[in-house]
């Protein structure tokens, strides 16, 4: 089970005077069950890329593999694909229609043809797992706050039972409260219901706490593919490009400049909190050890 | 498919149409439009041929560019010309079933599908000359008269130019939320009309409150920039005729009174 | 004198249902006070709804309050005949950058504040020259806005208000849309702003980074200033601040944490360089 790309390519308005080359030569294995961040600037192909994995764009030349069946196949049924890979778009409360919650969260499930009990339980367990109390099911999607209509709005996509779900900044305009509510309820699905997550992010702070692989798109290419340290461990390549790895990150690699011996490879505040401890740990025993020798 | 419209892009140049005062391309595609439905004969047409011709050869627009925008109504063309043809009544050239085409009615399809075509590569002239903005400014300025009997120029043009503002960060939108409920496995292809109708509906709803949105937004941002109406009101770009101008306006006036003269006078 | 003056600032409203009957009444501020002087960088951080962003649309009246009293620049804001030279004076930059940009090149939208207010010709192309070099887009001017990143709509956006000269500018999460580089371009066309032309500005956010470089913080919740002081004083009270659903600058946080943990980190360490600083001097 996993989502292969081979050799994509995606070309915008081929042949005109504005074309431009969104994706290049992307070679990618996804595994069931990881969770990957996926970033880069504006306009480095990764909305372009999420978009090939649900069939929604389809790529000039090379192939996309989902569980074994090429998508680009005839007879390949791209509405069973949908589901099977949701995609969460930005800002994705503007596109709550329904007049109500629960009906709103039932039109994904609808459009698969399930019948109407099976549609019901499904809008219901999603709601469920995005944590909205209840007696909000039968209101107005457009009274809630905005961090709700969006937890709503993914709501729709989960109810859909995908085994990938991509959500392409679901942060965006948050305050700090309502992102971390967004992101633990993301990190939740992925360990309880054991999804394929795919986190499009501006934030390497979240990334580096959430994930454990990450993609790094430049100019429609694959620039770094790795485990966080991996990836933020080369962090000025990541500048040279316009983007930057946490603040962490930098901290620990100034105070090992420094002379400070430390651990380097820091992605997030409590690797930083633990490696620092560590050594003024070591330090303070010596310290203590040293003076008490002084003194006999 | 929307973005495949030419029909009211500008098309930038520095050619003398570009230049000229809105004011006097409104009242030249004017008298354009009115030659169009007074020319007859072989000799009318000559003429309002070759002042459309000289008209695209000094916008310096590309003619092939210009035709793409005909495409849009080549179903209208069709229609009109299947009409004129087997409906007038007149001398019959040829029959075949209940179908008659006659000479008067060959003549008056082509004669109509002329005048389209040239009405609307005449308007496309205007369009593709003249930027959005300067377009409603010479709107604005040339209609002010209409205030008197209680007609809002100045609003009406500002609405016009805030929605050519808004109709490709519109056209973009419209595209988002299709792509975001065909990601919910939406469907707006197949299925009879009412069926599809429907369909529209997860696309329109969204599609208006998000301009409600942006109306009170873009209403509010108007207003904190001091925006009070019309009154007392300057310009960062004022029109003012050039001599050019004046030039232009006595073409206009030679064209379209050798058209009448055409037309009362010539019999071909 | 200070150039904005609220005190006890009350702002009520009914809410509604559908037909139109009154449920309850809503107060989105409860008793504010805002003293700013002229020059300040002054910052106001609240979660969404905290009452931040009503605050603001006081400041440049397009809200008026049921109680209390504003004065901007010696005026009034209560009194209707100062409505227009508040505005002039106290220009707004608002958050989505699509929706604030009225013409479709960039010169005339920064041209179209200076027209309400009836300045001649001449002087508009020279305000319009000098706001668009004072956001860097000078060589936009002949661009259309559709056609720019966020950050550059918004600094179009932050020149169209500079263009009516105001002492005074709001920015109303500008740049909570915006992607990190966007985010940084409008930080740092804002502060040049400040810093070279004594611009005082009001900045709206909950993204902590972009605020410790302000003169003073406020910070809302439930309508209502419940902090405020120099960054350093109010980043220092981090569980405080989480109270009010918002967060520290990493870096503050990391500091915060390893005092709790005993190291002898000196309160409110702000950036990067003063953490190392800290850090080394104890090694």
């Amino acid at each position: 089970m996993s989502i292969i790309l081979d050799k994509v390519n995606y070309i915008y308005s081929e042949g005109t005077a504005y074309e431009s080359h969104a994706l290049r030569n992307i070679n990618l294995r996804i595994e069931d069950g990881e969770f990957i961040g996926i970033i880069g600037h504006t306009g480095s192909g990764k909305s372009t890329l999420i978009q090939h994995l649900n069939g929604l764009m389809q790529a000039t030349s090379g192939g996309i593999y989902y569980n074994g069946r090429d998508i680009y196949e005839e007879d390949y049924n791209k509405k069973e694909l949908r589901s099977k890979v949701g995609l969460v778009f930005q800002y994705p409360e503007h596109q709550l229609f329904e007049s109500t919650i629960f009906e709103d969260v039932c039109f994904g499930p609808k459009n698969l043809g399930l019948s109407k009990k099976e549609v019901e339980l499904r809008a219901f367990s999603a709601l469920r797992s995005i944590g909205l109390p209840v007696e909000y099911w039968y209101q107005s999607p457009f009274e809630l706050s905005g961090g709700q209509k969006r937890r709503v709005a993914i709501a729709g996509v989960l109810a859909m039972k995908p085994e990938v779900l991509i959500l392409d900044e679901p942060t965006a305009g948050l305050d700090p409260k309502g992102r971390d509510e967004i992101l633990a309820q993301v990190a939740a699905m992925h360990q309880e219901l054991n999804m394929t997550i795919l986190l499009v992010s501006h934030s390497m702070e979240d990334v580096a706490n959430y994930v454990g692989r990450i993609i790094v798109m430049n100019q429609g290419s694959v620039m770094m593919d790795g485990t966080p340290r991996e990836v933020f461990g080369r962090y000025q390549e990541l500048e040279a490009v316009g983007l930057a790895a946490p603040q962490v990150t930098y901290l620990i690699h100034e105070l090992k400049k420094n002379g400070i011996p430390i651990e380097a490879e820091v992605t997030t505040l409590e690797e930083a909190k633990a490696s620092i401890l560590q050594v003024f740990e070591g330090r303070g025993k010596n310290q203590k050890q040293g003076t008490k020798q002084e003194m006999l | 498919m929307i973005r495949d419209i030419t029909i009211g892009q500008y098309y930038p140049s520095n050619s003398i149409i570009h230049k000229l005062d809105p004011r006097v391309k409104l009242m030249g595609a004017f008298v354009y439009v009115l030659s169009l439905f007074i020319f007859r004969g072989i000799a009318g047409f000559a003429a309002v041929t070759i002042g459309l011709a000289v008209l695209i050869w000094f916008s310096k627009v590309p003619f092939r560019y210009m035709v793409k925008g005909l495409k849009a109504i080549v179903v209208i063309l069709a229609i009109t010309a299947i009409f004129n043809l087997f409906l007038t009544p007149g001398k019959p050239l040829v029959s075949f079933w209940k179908f008659r085409i006659t000479q008067e009615g060959l003549k008056s399809a082509a004669f109509m599908m002329v005048r389209l075509t040239y009405l609307i590569l005449g308007s496309s002239v205007l369009t593709l000359t003249t930027t959005p903005n300067h377009l409603t400014d010479g709107m604005e300025k040339s209609l002010r008269p209409l205030n008197k009997i209680g007609i809002p120029v100045h609003e009406v043009s500002m609405i016009m130019s805030i929605a050519l503002r808004f109709i490709p960060i519109l056209v973009e939108e419209t595209d988002k939320i299709m792509k975001a409920q065909l990601a919910r496995g939406a469907d707006f292809e197949s299925g009879n009309l009412i069926k599809r109708a429907k369909s529209m509906v997860p696309l329109l709803v969204p599609l208006f409150i998000s301009a409600f949105r942006r109306a009170n937004d873009l209403a509010m941002a108007m207003e904190a920039r001091c925006y009070n109406g019309g009154e007392g009101r300057t310009k960062m770009k004022p029109l003012k005729y050039a001599r050019r101008d004046a030039a232009a306006y006595s073409f206009i006036a030679v064209y379209f009174i050798g058209i009448i003269m055409l037309r009362v006078w010539v019999q071909i | 004198m200070n150039i904005i003056e609220a005190r006890k600032l009350v702002h009520e409203y009914f809410r509604r249902d559908e037909e139109g009957n009154v449920e309850g009444i809503v107060t989105a501020l409860d008793g504010v006070d805002l003293h700013v002087k002229p020059g300040e960088f002054v910052a106001i951080l609240g979660h969404n709804g905290s009452g931040k962003s009503t605050l603001a649309k006081h400041l440049n009246v397009l809200l008026r309050g049921s109680e209390g009293t504003l004065w901007i620049d010696g005026k009034d804001a209560m009194d209707e005949k100062s409505l227009w030279e508040i505005r002039r004076n106290a220009g707004m930059v608002f958050q989505n950058p699509d929706n604030q940009i009225i013409a479709s090149v960039v010169e005339e939208d920064v041209a179209f504040g200076p027209e309400n207010i009836g300045v001649p010709t001449d002087e508009i192309w020279k305000r319009v020259e000098k706001s668009l070099k004072s956001v860097r887009m000078l060589q936009y001017r002949g661009h259309s806005p559709n056609k720019l990143s966020g950050g550059q709509k918004q600094r179009v956006a932050i020149a169209g208000v500079m263009a009516m000269e105001p002492k005074c500018i709001v920015l109303d999460e500008p740049t909570a849309m915006l992607d990190p580089n966007g985010r940084k371009e409008v930080l740092d066309a804002v502060e040049a702003l400040n810093r070279e032309k004594g611009v005082t500005v009001i900045f709206i956010t909950h993204y902590m980074e972009e605020v410790i470089r302000a003169d003073k913080v406020y910070v809302m919740d439930h309508g209502k200033v419940v902090m405020q002081g120099t960054p350093r004083q109010v980043f220092s009270q981090v569980d405080v601040l989480k109270s009010y659903r918002l967060d520290v600058p990493q870096i503050t946080l990391l500091a915060y944490e390893l005092q709790k943990a005993g190291l002898d980190v000196p309160e409110g360490i702000l950036t990067r360089e003063e953490l190392v600083e800290a850090l080394c001097r104890l090694y």
